[in-house]
């Protein structure tokens, strides 16, 4: 009997680690949520790609920090950036002016900078071209001259140091009626006449197509954000003509050059490898094969990355939820704290979680950002912990006074009485606790698509960049299906391992 | 067999066994009865280690009870409660057979022990492949008292084993118990607050109240010789409830 729990224990322990989809590249790019970032990613992936190096795009990660912790930890190599987000973001602490410093802080992280692409993403504010002509508006200082001008910004620019405060600071500007909004949506009240003037980011496809006027920043409020790539120093032994290929692009990339290729992807739907492999064969006379995936080949690997994900995190949480479970049923003190703890884990919102997670998994060695990232694995096992952990203790504290004395009259020992009586009985509701972990679990993994883990949740995100319901689509069906024979597995599972004396009585 | 020595039992400051001496003889059968709350079952359960003494010792063929030997002497008894006990995930066979599993019995000498004690309990074994939920109460105390008996016991406990059936089955298996009892020549406690009842089973009768042992003896000794007026109080309390019948 013994034997077949350990022997339990080793079957889960081998499907859940069991390598079944990996990914083999000797050089990683990351690239963050926006259209633009993503198109030089690509153009970096190619580049590296035509100097002879496997490389993969980890597309679309979560956010500035999390892309600059992956580059100093080497989870990826190189990544596209903006030389205002180094000053103001990742070096927001100090006061760096100028390269050379911005240079000088970067290597003692061991990072290079290339020089600057060619054109400056900054912001700037847009308002419709009518509205300019009529009142004859050029500049950022001659808004001061009209009050009643409604500003619509995006939520981020209204939180920015550099963002909305200090540019009316900045310019004395006026205006009372000024809301934060989504960025997507300002466009759209802009077109509508709801509100008369946004903040944009120069390059943005949509200026044009909205037919926007950029106000000239003439009392230079906005810093630069000259595009560059981020690589690690190490970069120059390992894959020096990676680096040689970089240097090629810089000063290639003008404003329009860009704005057109942001343009292709986000108003033509077209894919972003395809923009970047035009642009590197047009302009650079670099002609680099790409792998066309159909959609069903995609949806696979999307689904095996998702199964992935779950599979480990849940089948983690199963081994080490019930024994919690158990320990805080049988020491009520320490069961306080466990049930306190694992319900705390599970208010962390999911992106700082992982932010939080990708440190300490880079020093014990483990992959934290990409394909089987562990990060992703582990926070999914964190979030998992609750609804078992939580069941356990429900279903063996339940068990009425007199099944657990009737087991200890026989003389049975107590690990016995646990195994033969205790989580048998308790077995349905212990079986709950996983399955709605299960679910939960299929859900949140959608989120490891923020580190770059894949799964479900890229096509998802890559939907949301471009407001493409249809690839919204093509990971949250999936992934509701998932959820779906999730349920159905466990209903076996169920049949198979809950005693049937135990079930007739819900009928 | 088993004696207890000067044994209190208090749940926090309430007293709910006041100091007892009480010697169980090997082969005969006792019964405790007395009025509902008095004790009985504190007392039963305090023979097999379910309740600790407070102060006092309970001591099981030479040996003093101790939690660390709690396993092994459970073992030598076997031990009945009144809804039967048996676990609702494990059918009726499962239920009897658990224990033999434990300690390593061949599916041979299982099956052989559970045809004997089936014939014994007269249960027709259809019956031990359903579930606890899926027979009736007295099929169930008969599953039970398999379970109790399957390792041979050496003393059987039993509290109030027959107090959920009704009158039928009731007075069925009380025949049945005392052939079993007679045939097997096990030391028997059986609790009961049933006079009429306890006169039919018991070879000794111990009759509690308020957590004392007023007195203990044969049915005769009781009603000829009470050792105070709440004995003979006691007995008649229930005699009226026959004569009741009668008239
Ligand atoms: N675990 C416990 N905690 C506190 N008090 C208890 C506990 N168990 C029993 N008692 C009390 O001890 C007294 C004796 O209880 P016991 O169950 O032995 O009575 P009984 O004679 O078996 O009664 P009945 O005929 O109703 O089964 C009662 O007053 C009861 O409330
Ligand atoms: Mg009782």
């Amino acid at each position: 009997m013994r034997l077949r729990v350990l022997i339990g224990i080793a079957f889960l322990l081998a499907l859940a680690f069991t390598p079944i989809s990996c990914h083999e590249a000797k050089m990683h790019v990351g690239s963050k949520m926006f259209t633009e970032s993503v198109i030089l990613g690509e153009v970096a992936t190619l580049i590296a790609k035509d100097a002879g190096e496997s490389c993969l795009h980890y597309r679309q990660l979560g956010g500035t920090k999390l892309v600059y912790d992956a580059l100093c930890a080497g989870e990826i190599d190189i990544y596209p950036e903006y030389t205002g987000t180094i000053t103001e973001e990742i070096f927001s602490k100090r006061q760096v002016s100028g390269i050379a410093e911005m240079r000088q802080l970067l290597s003692a992280d061991g990072i290079q900078m290339t020089d600057p692409l060619g054109f400056n993403n900054t912001y700037a504010i847009g308002i419709k071209k009518e509205l300019a002509d009529e009142r004859g508006i050029e500049s950022i200082t001659d808004l001061t001259r009209h009050p009643d001008l409604r500003l619509g910004f995006s939520n981020e620019f209204m939180d920015r140091s550099d963002g909305w405060p200090s540019l009316q600071q900045h310019y004395a500007l006026p205006q009372q009626d000024v809301k934060g909004m989504d960025h997507e949506l300002a466009y759209r009240q802009l077109d509508e006449g709801i509100v008369d003037a946004i903040d944009v980011y120069v390059t943005d496809a949509k200026i044009r197509y909205y037919d926007l006027v950029l106000l000239t920043d003439d009392r230079d409020f906005f810093p630069v954000y000259d595009a560059v790539y981020l690589f690690r120093t190490d970069l120059d032994q390992r894959a020096p003509n990676v680096v040689q290929g970089l240097s090629r692009i810089s000063g290639q990339i003008s404003e329009s050059d860009m704005k057109e290729m942001n343009g292709l992807v986000e108003l033509h739907r077209e894919v972003e490898n395809r923009v970047a492999q035009r642009f590197l064969a047009e302009r650079l006379g670099v002609q680099v094969e790409i792998e066309e995936q159909t959609t069903a080949a995609r949806i696979w690997q999307h689904t095996v990355e998702h199964i992935d994900l779950v599979r480990q995190s849940l089948i983690a949480a199963i081994l080490v939820a019930i024994p919690l479970g158990v320990l805080a049923t049988r020491r009520p003190q320490v069961g306080q704290v466990i049930l306190g703890i694992v319900g705390i884990i599970q208010t962390i919102p999911s992106l700082a979680l992982l932010v939080i997670l990708i440190a300490p998994v880079n020093k014990l060695g483990l992959s934290s950002v990409g394909g089987g990232s562990t990060t992703a694995v582990i926070a999914l096992f964190l979030y998992s912990l609750l609804p078992i952990v939580r069941n356990t203790h429900a279903g063996l504290t339940g068990i009425p006074v007199s099944m657990t004395e009737s087991a200890a009259a026989l003389g049975l020992s107590p690990s016995a009485r646990l195994r033969l009586v205790e989580l048998p009985l308790a077995s349905p509701t212990i079986l709950a606790g996983i399955k709605t972990a299960a679910v939960i679990n299929v859900g949140f993994a959608t989120l490891g698509a923020l580190i770059g883990a894949g799964g479900y949740g890229q096509p998802v995100l890559t939907g949301i960049r471009l407001n493409d319901t249809g690839l919204i689509l093509q990971g949250a069906i999936p992934a509701a299906l998932m959820a779906l024979a999730m349920q159905g597995l466990f209903e076996l599972i169920e049949r198979r391992f809950v005693s049937q004396g135990l079930r007739i009585k819900s009928e | 067999m088993l004696t207890l020595q000067d044994v209190t039992k208090s749940f926090g400051s309430k007293q709910v066994l006041e100091p007892t001496n009480l010697s169980i003889d090997a082969g005969n059968t006792y019964v405790l009865i007395g009025p509902s709350g008095c004790g009985k079952s504190t007392l039963l359960r305090l023979m097999i280690g379910l309740v600790e003494p407070t102060n006092g010792t309970v001591e099981f063929q030479g040996e003093t009870l101790r939690p660390e030997r709690y396993e092994t002497v459970r073992q030598r008894m076997g031990f009945v409660v009144q809804d039967g006990g048996l676990f609702p995930h494990l059918n009726g066979y499962d239920n009897v057979a658990l224990m033999a599993r434990y300690v390593g019995w061949t599916q041979q000498q299982i099956q052989a022990r559970v045809e004997e004690l089936a014939s014994l309990t007269h249960l027709e074994s259809d019956v031990l492949q359903r579930f606890p939920i899926q027979i009736s109460g007295g099929q169930r105390q008969r599953v039970s008292l398999m379970r109790a008996l399957m390792l041979d016991p050496d003393i059987l406990l039993l509290d109030e084993p027959l107090g959920a059936l009704d009158p039928m089955i009731r007075s069925e298996l009380q025949t049945e118990l005392r052939e079993i009892f007679q045939s097997l020549k096990k030391t028997v406690v059986l609790v009961t607050h049933d006079m009429g009842e306890a006169s039919y089973f018991g070879d000794v009768i111990v009759l509690i109240r308020e957590g004392r042992i007023v007195q203990q003896g044969q049915v005769g000794d009781l009603i000829a010789k009470p050792a105070e007026p709440y004995v003979t109080k006691f007995i008649q309390a229930q005699r009226s409830l026959i004569d009741g019948e009668k008239s």
